[in-house]
């Protein structure tokens, strides 16, 4: 039966692929049978439903969860209690100010710009004859990984040193403008803060079309009279899109906000691809999996997940709230 | 026709008219168009780069950048019109110095790359890990939001909270538990590890995206099936499987996407020879440094797959990111 667990050639794995879809359709064929009887008590075909969920999602995440957070007051092998120990390292030692630093950088710049960015440009292709085209663009980064996004962008960073004489071509497209506009090409990747701030512009390349996408909905879905109203009362361009698009949209404005808030702090694939977390900059997800699973000593991994928990559930507290916000005013 | 429907037609006209005019007036914005163009390119580029990049000759990468790669670098107006001069009538490339030259393309950079560290054997990897990881999740949240939606029974809405609370969690939180308890189980370093832990993470969204969608499903239609004697499972299957199809498709691509770009759980879960490529990609970067005849088709190869299902399904993919629910 070993190889129903480790299966090794490409046709075993195929099979034991089927296998696990088969197994679980098994499973989900005969709850149904046994639960869609008349006259069986209701409890029966609530919990066939819904058991196998709840206990995979208790199993994989309110369980974990729960352990994460003791274990970040104890030491690494989970044995003796030592408090906030593993905090306090995290908000004295300068390394890890580093990486909270940088994580504020990143939550702070990546949601406004690739929201600005995103209603800016939704306004811009609103209606106009290239739109589908031109929206797939700008959201076709979405669908490509984050490692594929940081290849691309590496390479745009890519430096060459120039050398004395200055004649090795730069192959990197961003050093190659440095040099046509008369300046010296740059090691973007290796000088902090500098390189932060690289990187953060591959996040806001990454989730700008996203919130293109979202704001552009509710563009649309802003009534023909509201703009109407607005050109009655002479409002046009910039004027228009300051008094009357903004703040219609402005419950989307702040459930894109919050999302992409949300998906910087728990991405970590930028940083790991580019930098590996070099050069000063690790972020927390990326400082976690560092931390987790690479060194040895305090139990700093958790410590972290429990902050990227804590950072995160405000963030979604508020945009649920206002989501109930703008449902109740519809 | 009444006057009143022709006031009404004409009305109507009018604004459809205006409804035109307004979007002409923004078109013929040139500045608007003008930056609207500029950021797609803008958008586009890096990717375009790397794409050329991945179909020249290693030397040629190393030597000059992608933007030259149709360029002959000799060519200048100066050297452009003394050929001319010269030879007036030859138009062929050898007579005179032309701006562009053949350039030296070919697939030899993604045949080494899926030779090389495997990428190959990690492509199909990434299938397998990919197909139950969102075929799996479907079918459990399926019945769980059936549940929810249509089931009265007490403690439900709390349930669903909690349910739907538990996106929350970041997938971090819970890595190092998951791992210890696969190791007890002697499960560690299979890729059944890899199904369970992609499905659980997707069940929270599957099951309040389809859950959404049953809701607004009318409850009429339930009912008449109901009254014809139908069971839960008829009701499923017959009734609302049929009208979900459009819910399945948009949690399906968000999961397939997820999934198959996912690194940090095949990072912490995956055995090396069950790794994804988007995992390989990432060593490469670390072995490869600037090997860019690798790296560039090797990033090509991981998002390929991804690029086709978006743009196939793009539709789906962004009623589903209007539905309200987003993983990041």
């Amino acid at each position: 039966m070993m190889w129903l667990l480790k299966p090794e050639s490409i046709p075993e794995k195929l099979l034991v692929m089927v296998l696990a879809i088969a197994l679980f359709a098994l499973v989900m064929g005969f709850v149904l049978a046994v639960v869609d009887r008349p006259r069986l008590p209701k409890w029966i075909p609530v919990t066939g439903y819904l058991g196998p969920s709840l206990l995979l999602i208790t199993f994989g995440l309110l369980w974990p969860g729960v352990i994460t957070i003791r274990n970040s007051f104890y030491d690494r092998r989970g044995q003796d209690f030592v408090g906030l120990e593993n905090y306090a390292i995290i908000f004295t030692d300068s390394g890890f100010l580093t990486v909270l630093l940088n994580t504020f950088w990143w939550v702070l710049l990546v949601p406004s710009i690739a929201t600005a960015l995103g209603l800016v440009y939704a306004v811009l292709v609103d209606r106009s004859r290239f739109e589908k085209f031109a929206k797939t663009l700008i959201f076709l980064p979405m669908a490509i990984s984050m490692v594929g996004a940081s290849i691309i962008w590496k390479f745009v960073y890519e430096f060459r040193d120039p050398g004395v004489k200055g004649t090795r071509p730069q192959v990197g497209l961003l050093n190659q403008i440095v040099v046509w506009l008369g300046g010296t090409p740059q090691q973007w990747m290796t000088n902090p803060p500098l390189n932060t701030f690289m990187l953060i512009i591959v996040m806001i390349w990454i989730q700008a079309g996203f919130a293109m996408t979202v704001l552009s909905a509710a563009i649309k879905a802003i009534p023909d009279e509201t703009i109407e109203a607005a050109n009655v009362d002479g409002a046009t361009g910039l004027r228009l899109f300051f008094w009357v698009t903004v703040p219609s949209v402005r419950p989307a404005i702040i459930v894109v906000l919050t999302t992409i808030a949300m998906g910087t702090l728990k991405a970590f694939d930028v940083v790991k691809t580019m930098t590996g977390g070099n050069f000063g900059t690790s972020v927390i997800a990326n400082e976690f999996y560092t931390q987790s699973f690479g060194r040895n000593g305090e139990n700093i991994g958790n410590a972290l997940a429990v902050l990227l928990f804590l950072i995160i559930t405000p963030i979604i507290i508020y945009n649920l709230r206002q989501m109930r916000i703008s449902e109740g005013e519809r | 026709m009444s006057d009143d429907t022709r006031v009404e037609a004409q009305r109507k006209l009018t604004r459809k008219e205006q409804r035109q005019i307004d979007a002409k007036n923004r078109l013929s914005s040139p500045a608007a168009s003008v930056i609207a163009i500029l950021v797609a390119i803008l958008w586009t580029t890096p990717t375009a780069g790397l794409l050329v990049t991945s179909f020249r000759q290693p030397l040629d990468i190393s030597r000059s950048g992608w933007w030259t790669a149709v360029s002959n670098p000799d060519f200048s107006m100066k050297a452009f019109g003394e050929a001319i001069a010269q030879n007036p009538l030859n138009f062929s490339s050898s007579g005179w110095l032309m701006p562009f030259t053949d350039p030296h393309f070919s697939l030899d950079n993604y045949a080494e790359a899926l030779d090389t560290h495997n990428l190959g054997m990690s492509f199909v990897n990434s299938f397998i890990i990919t197909i139950p990881a969102v075929i799996i999740p479907i079918i459990l949240a399926l019945l769980a939001a059936y549940a929810f939606a249509w089931i009265d029974f007490k403690g439900r809405n709390i349930l669903f909270a909690f349910v739907f609370s538990l996106q929350v969690v970041p997938i971090q939180v819970t890595l190092v538990p998951l791992l210890g308890q696969y190791t007890a189980w002697h499960l560690q370093n299979t890729l059944w590890t890899l199904w369970l832990s992609h499905t659980i993470f997707g069940l929270p969204l599957a099951i309040y995206l389809l859950h959404n969608f049953m809701k607004e499903i009318p409850r009429s239609l339930i009912e008449a099936a109901r009254v014809d004697g139908a069971g839960h499972v008829r009701v499923f299957f017959q009734v609302l499987l049929p009208l979900l199809v459009p819910a399945i498709a948009s949690f399906g691509i968000f999961q397939f996407l997820w999934v198959w770009n996912d690194l940090l759980v095949s990072l912490t879960f995956a055995a090396a020879e069950d790794a994804p490529i988007t995992r390989i990609i990432n060593e490469m970067v670390g072995s490869f440094g600037s090997k860019w005849y690798l790296l560039s088709a090797g990033a090509f190869i991981s998002m390929a797959v991804p690029v086709v299902v978006f743009l196939a399904l793009q539709r789906y993919f962004v009623r589903g990111l209007l539905a309200g629910g987003v993983k990041g």
